[in-house]
């Protein structure tokens, strides 16, 4: 939404950020960095109803009488927690290299 | 089960609504500008949002249904649990810090700070009631079909009952009592969970194995309990099912307004962290709830109160805790149902009074007093709305009505978010046609399926036979949506170019104007 109380000399230039080598590589390494986990968790998931429904090797045995099925699900929630963290990880550095662009872009000679 | 109101029974649901009514008078004394009314003022802390996300999040259709259908369908049931969960990872890694760094109240609000039409807004706000009042009416049907049958009272009184708590909360205290009630509800339902499941695992214990190895028995169902297949037996169908799910949790309104009641998206991202360890302990409890049913009340006890297993986890309450868990575990479950209504009439109000009347009627031309009285006046259009049609819709199959949300929110919302933020090319064509393509599509797929189609009298809304036989159609919706928004971009020369460059900006590195200090 188009802010506007903002007067001119507090306008940010968001071409001139967007032009910064330095926001473009983050840009590209956080796509790439969230676009690939998402794939793998996407997969992960859909492989569990496509391997019970079309396949029996989850509905053996694997701990006493706890079958595979189960133990997949629960590579699921870990799954789902340990990339949650990694998530935190990686978006604190990210945010660091935010932080930076933007130190970058005031000093940058827009003044 | 009618007279099992017992004094302690009396007393909890006394507790539990006196004590939210004095958060929602001390919060309404918070309550004097928009920004108060629909985010409590942005000022949540991680730990408290998360806490409301679960709570938010965790309704009546987990704690009740989940329970119910491990303990009918074994494994079947518990798929649930873990398309609700991995579906936090969907909201975290592509969803929840764009949102808070470009939106302000609503949906709307985050892809208009892209397209600024009214058009694109409209479309955002048509889809988010939709949603709203499909998921409403499962809670509330859901709520009076429950409360009916613990109080012995009317079907009809029990939803004026929910419906008018959950108008107070919200009236009144706006986004902060929402919050609260989540919160305390939140505890409250991880505190019933907790004790039921360590009871069960005393019956077992304390051994997993040995549970697993006792349930091969209990059932008629023998080691197949053990295993998936009792309930979904069409492959396609449970594919489609688990997609409606992973992907709707990051596209239901009531979930992405509390992104917005936080200060940053370090907040933001933190909240969701909380939120998917609550949700996740909860959901892996919901086995033992289940198997817990399953062996200590029986499947004919639990299909004998509610033929789709809602009453599962009291019941079993009841059965290990006696008559003080049973009145505990009621009073949660009522907690529960207040807490996830009063979110949704919240979002669904944002999106009529904010975007429909305050940004497009009005043009965002309103007063600080105008909004706050809008809002509350949305509020009460969508709480009235929601209960007349949760009156007409009493045998309407809850679980259903929530599958529904689910798609709609991944084949309308979904597409549309994504686009905005991760795709250059994207423009108001594209946004528009993405919304309405899978919003239509999946009411129109729904609307043949053999939810609403079945030839055997009673079975479903009409007899006759169904055109797909997809009961989820959202291997198909999903796509459309995609599909629609790609194809109505393109046929628009439309581009947006410096706007996109701002937004990226924007999402990647949380800037504002008060960010850069001159």
């Amino acid at each position: 939404m188009a802010n506007k109380q903002v007067n001119k000399k507090n306008d940010i230039d968001y071409d001139a950020i967007a032009q910064q080598a330095s926001f473009k590589a983050l840009v590209r390494r956080k796509n790439t960095f969230l676009w690939s986990i998402t794939a793998v968790f996407l997969c992960g998931y859909l492989l569990l109803p496509i391997l019970t429904s079309y396949t029996t090797i989850l509905h053996q045995k694997a701990i006493g009488d706890i079958t595979w099925v189960w133990i997949y699900s629960a590579g699921l929630f870990v799954m789902t927690w340990g990339l949650c963290h990694l998530y935190v990880a990686k978006a604190n550095s990210f945010d660091k290299e935010a932080k930076a662009i933007i130190a970058e872009y005031e000093n940058g000679g827009n003044h | 089960m009618n007279n099992g109101m017992s004094l302690i029974a009396v007393f909890f649901f006394v507790a539990i609504v006196g004590l939210t009514l004095v958060i929602t008078w001390w919060a309404s004394k918070r309550t004097s500008s928009a920004s108060d009314f629909y985010t409590a003022g942005g000022g949540l802390t991680g730990w408290q949002n998360g806490l409301a996300i679960a709570g938010d999040y965790l309704s009546a259709a987990s704690f009740l249904g989940i329970a119910g259908a491990v303990a009918l369908f074994g494994f079947d049931g518990f798929f649930f649990s873990i398309g609700y969960l991995v579906a936090y990872l969907v909201v975290l890694y592509i969803v929840a810090e764009p949102l808070r760094n470009l939106g302000k109240f609503t949906l709307a609000d985050m892809i208009t700070a892209r397209f600024d039409k009214a058009k694109v807004r409209g479309t955002a706000a048509l889809s988010t009631i939709t949603i709203v009042l499909f998921y409403m009416i499962a809670q509330l049907v859901g709520a009076g079909a429950l409360i009916q049958l613990l109080l012995g009272i009317d079907y009809w009184i029990a939803v004026l009952l929910v419906g008018t708590m959950m108008t107070i909360y919200v009236l009144f205290g706006g986004m902060t009592a929402t919050s609260w009630v989540q919160i305390i509800k939140a505890c409250l339902l991880m505190l019933g969970t907790v004790i039921i499941s360590f009871l069960v695992l005393r019956e077992f214990n304390f051994s997993i194995a040995n549970m697993f190895t006792e349930m091969k028995t209990v059932t008629e169902n023998g080691e197949d309990y053990l295993n998936p297949g009792l309930k979904y037996t069409n492959g396609i169908d449970t594919i489609s099912m688990l997609i409606a799910l992973v992907l709707g949790t990051a596209g239901l309104p009531h979930i992405l307004m509390r992104f917005f009641t936080v200060k940053d998206a370090q907040t933001a991202r933190s909240s969701v962290i909380w939120a998917t360890w609550i949700v996740g302990i909860f959901y892996v409890l919901t086995i033992f709830l289940g198997f817990g049913a399953a062996a200590f009340v029986g499947k004919e006890n639990i299909i004998a109160a509610n033929a789709a297993g809602n009453m599962a986890a009291p019941l079993l309450a009841k059965q290990l805790g006696g008559d003080i868990l049973f009145s505990f575990v009621c009073a949660v479950a009522f907690a529960t149902i207040l807490a996830v209504v009063a979110g949704l009439v919240l979002s669904g109000a944002s999106a009529l009074s904010h975007d429909i009347y305050g940004q497009i009627i009005k043009k965002g031309k309103v007063t600080e007093k105008q909004q706050v009285t809008a809002a509350r006046l949305g509020s009460i259009a969508i709480a009235v709305v929601s209960i007349i049609l949760a009156l007409g819709a009493q045998t309407l199959n809850v679980a259903f009505l929530v599958s529904i949300a689910f798609c709609i929110a991944a084949s309308s919302n979904l597409p549309v978010i994504i686009y905005t933020i991760y795709w250059k090319r994207f423009n108001t064509a594209g946004a528009v046609t993405a919304m309405l393509t899978g919003l239509i599509s999946a009411l129109i797929l729904v609307a043949v399926s053999p939810n609403v189609w079945n030839p055997v009298e009673g079975k479903a809304i009409f007899v006759g036979t169904a055109l797909i036989s997809l009961t989820n159609p959202a291997i198909i919706s999903v796509p459309l949506g995609f599909l629609g928004g790609f194809i109505g971009t393109l046929l628009s020369k439309e581009t947006d170019a410096a706007k996109y460059r701002e937004v990226d900006v924007k999402a990647n590195t949380g800037i504002s104007v008060q960010d850069v200090s001159h």
